[in-house]
């Protein structure tokens, strides 16, 4: 049940990213590519397998076992993902807001169509 | 190890030094971009000795730490990096570093972040440094502001955080599927993957597959490249200059080391590879005829030199791979000195000038202002040299002799020719080549004598010799590695021979 509902949610968030992508706003642009970025943190952590109930790393009162803790490393990778995908978002509307104060108008190509 | 640490440090003094202390910043800038191109050079010597040397981040072991690997090939496009460093520093000297905040530090994270992609060994660490690399060319090609910059950073932002977003995919793809990052320990564990991974990984390695390809600009994944690069500042286009290479590399290293030995059954997406690498030649060749001004000319002949390079990639012999490699040295040095050039030459011409001198011959009496308030000292006959220059980059970029694009060329062609028969691949390729390099005589040479013969009265361009030096240095090191063609081919030659057989690359890396 969790894998479907894991998998639908990354699904929905990536085709409302790129829908938005594609929209002649910047500002829908700057969500969808936030949106995207979510669906990817998502499925980067998905990749590192999904168990349900099982011990964040050590279950009371056991000994150790590598092999029940969760995968570290997709983790790790989520953490710098997020971390850069909020730098570049943030970098993004500026962008935008320059775009926007100079050319009047918050058409992606800087002019509305005619 | 110090290629990547020594711009972070530059950058990040250049970055708390107050604004107010240009040359300081100026001095620190040049002073370490000099002292990378030393150690680079030290590095393409300790290269030679040995296949591959390791560094290891921490000093944990291979598979699961961080590796940092030099190889003939890395170190010598870290040495092409540093030279375009200072040269762009340098030129931004004489005005451009003073137009907007915070010049030298992305110069300096830009270096940081070309140096770290070539160096790396480990995919996710490759993903980082993409991303430092793509932030600071964000900040340059905004740098100097206005709104044609910034409507060209706004596409080029987008669709480089969109193909990150892809390359993230695609790494994790690949590490669900065989539970490793590192590219040699890839290498050897996606064949022992059981078949439903298998099919995981390779989906994953085509992901990542497009994401470099949207750096590299191949053919419908290119059409961000001429907008953002002519829009930019001079001596940020020269650097970007050595972007797409980037992805060419990536796609070098992680394509050759992921086929292994088994060079006999090339992979499904080769095909793909050259054909797309051929379309990008006729595209970026059709924009050189159609361009009007000179910045779009100079970036649709990176789209030239990325697609030749590209096909020649995908079709794939290893003597092919060392001579695309010098075409890669030598067009990456000219396409600079281009981008530089351009600046000087349309910097006595209007805005627009361009547009309209196809037109109009009656805007030849315009005598417009300089676009920079900067009043350089007149160097006798700068013209001419400015002339002079501009036809050194035509010819180096067309490939005519005697400088070394016609040796890159040649070297490519014979090895095209070499195997028998000849496959219908490499005849398309052949042909493609030459008519690409036509393409560029006939634009280059319509967009010189625009500008050199037909040259408006009041119109003089006003050069510093801190602009041209730079420029005469890139192309006066063109000449030299004409003359050093031999030494040079052989050392990328063996190089390439490595690449095709990443066996002692892997070996190297897993050692304990």
């Amino acid at each position: 049940m969790t894998e479907v509902i894991v998998s639908l949610a990354i699904g929905v968030l990536a085709a409302s990213g790129v829908w938005l992508i594609l929209r002649p706003r910047t500002f829908q642009v700057a969500i969808g590519l936030s949106l995207l970025a979510y669906a990817v943190n998502l499925f980067i952590f998905a990749m590192g397998r999904l168990r349900m109930g099982a011990a964040p790393i050590v279950e009371a009162g056991k000994a150790a076992d590598p092999a029940a803790f969760a995968d570290p490393l997709p983790q790790a990778l989520v953490l710098t993902a997020i971390v850069i995908s909020f730098a570049t978002t943030a970098l993004l509307l500026v962008v935008l807001l320059a775009a926007r104060g100079l050319s009047g108008t918050d058409h992606v190509d800087g002019r509305e169509p005619k | 190890m110090l290629p990547i640490v020594l711009p972070l440090a530059a950058g990040a003094l250049t970055l708390v030094l107050d604004e107010g202390r240009q040359m300081l910043k100026a001095w620190i800038s040049v002073g370490a971009a000099v002292l990378l191109v030393v150690i680079a050079a030290a590095l393409v010597r300790l290269a030679d000795e040995s296949f591959a040397t390791v560094y290891r981040v921490g000093d944990w072991p291979a598979p699961y730490g961080i590796v940092l690997v030099v190889d003939r090939v890395s170190a010598i496009l870290v040495l092409l990096t540093s030279v375009l460093g200072v040269a762009s520093l340098v030129f931004s000297l004489a005005s451009w570093h003073r137009a907007g905040p915070r010049f030298h530090s992305l110069v300096q994270f830009l270096l940081m972040g070309i140096n770290g992609a070539f160096l790396t060994g480990d995919l996710f660490n490759l993903f980082v440094f993409f991303e430092v690399l793509l932030a600071a060319s964000y900040g340059l090609a905004l740098h100097g502001s206005g709104e044609v910059r910034v409507r060209a950073s706004l596409h080029y932002i987008v669709v480089n955080l969109a193909a990150s977003l892809l390359f993230l995919v695609g790494a994790s793809l690949i590490y669900g599927a065989t539970g490793t990052l590192n590219m040699a320990d890839l290498a050897l564990r996606w064949r022992e993957a059981a078949p439903p991974d298998r099919a995981l990984f390779e989906a994953g390695a085509a992901i990542l597959g497009v994401a470099f390809l949207v750096k590299a600009a191949m053919w419908p994944l290119c059409f961000w490249l001429p907008a953002a690069y002519s829009a930019a500042s001079a001596p940020a286009a020269a650097l970007f200059a050595v972007l797409t290479k980037v992805g060419i590399y990536a796609v070098l290293r992680t394509g050759l080391l992921f086929a292994g030995e088994a060079q006999a059954a090339p992979s499904t997406g080769t095909p793909w590879l050259a054909y797309g690498g051929m379309a990008t030649i006729v595209f970026g060749a059709l924009g050189v005829l159609a361009s009007q001004d000179l910045g779009r000319l100079a970036s649709c002949s990176v789209l030239v030199s990325s697609g030749t390079l590209l096909a020649a990639i995908a079709i794939g012999s290893t003597p092919l791979t060392g001579a695309a490699l010098y075409y890669l040295v030598v067009s990456t040095l000219a396409l600079s000195a281009l981008f530089l050039l351009v600046e000087l030459v349309d910097r006595g011409r209007g805005p627009g000038a361009d547009v309209l001198a196809v037109t109009a011959e009656a805007f030849r009496a315009s005598d417009s202002e300089d676009e920079s308030s900067e009043v350089g000292r007149v160097i006798p006959a700068a013209t001419a040299v400015l002339g002079l220059s501009f036809g050194a980059c035509a010819v180096m970029l067309a490939g005519l002799p005697p400088l070394a694009g016609f040796v890159g060329k040649f070297a490519m062609l014979d090895a095209l020719l070499e195997a028998t028969p000849v496959p219908r691949a490499s005849w398309a390729m052949v042909a493609l080549l030459v008519v690409s390099g036509f393409a560029t005589i006939i634009g280059m040479a319509r967009a010189g004598v625009r500008r050199f013969w037909a040259l408006p009265e009041g119109s003089m361009p006003r050069v510093r010799i801190l602009e041209i030096a730079p420029v005469l240095a890139l192309l006066t090191l063109c000449v030299v590695l004409t003359v050093a063609a031999g030494s040079l081919i052989e050392y990328l030659d063996a190089g390439a021979r490595a690449l095709h057989q990443p066996g002692g690359y892997v070996d190297r890396v897993l050692a304990p």
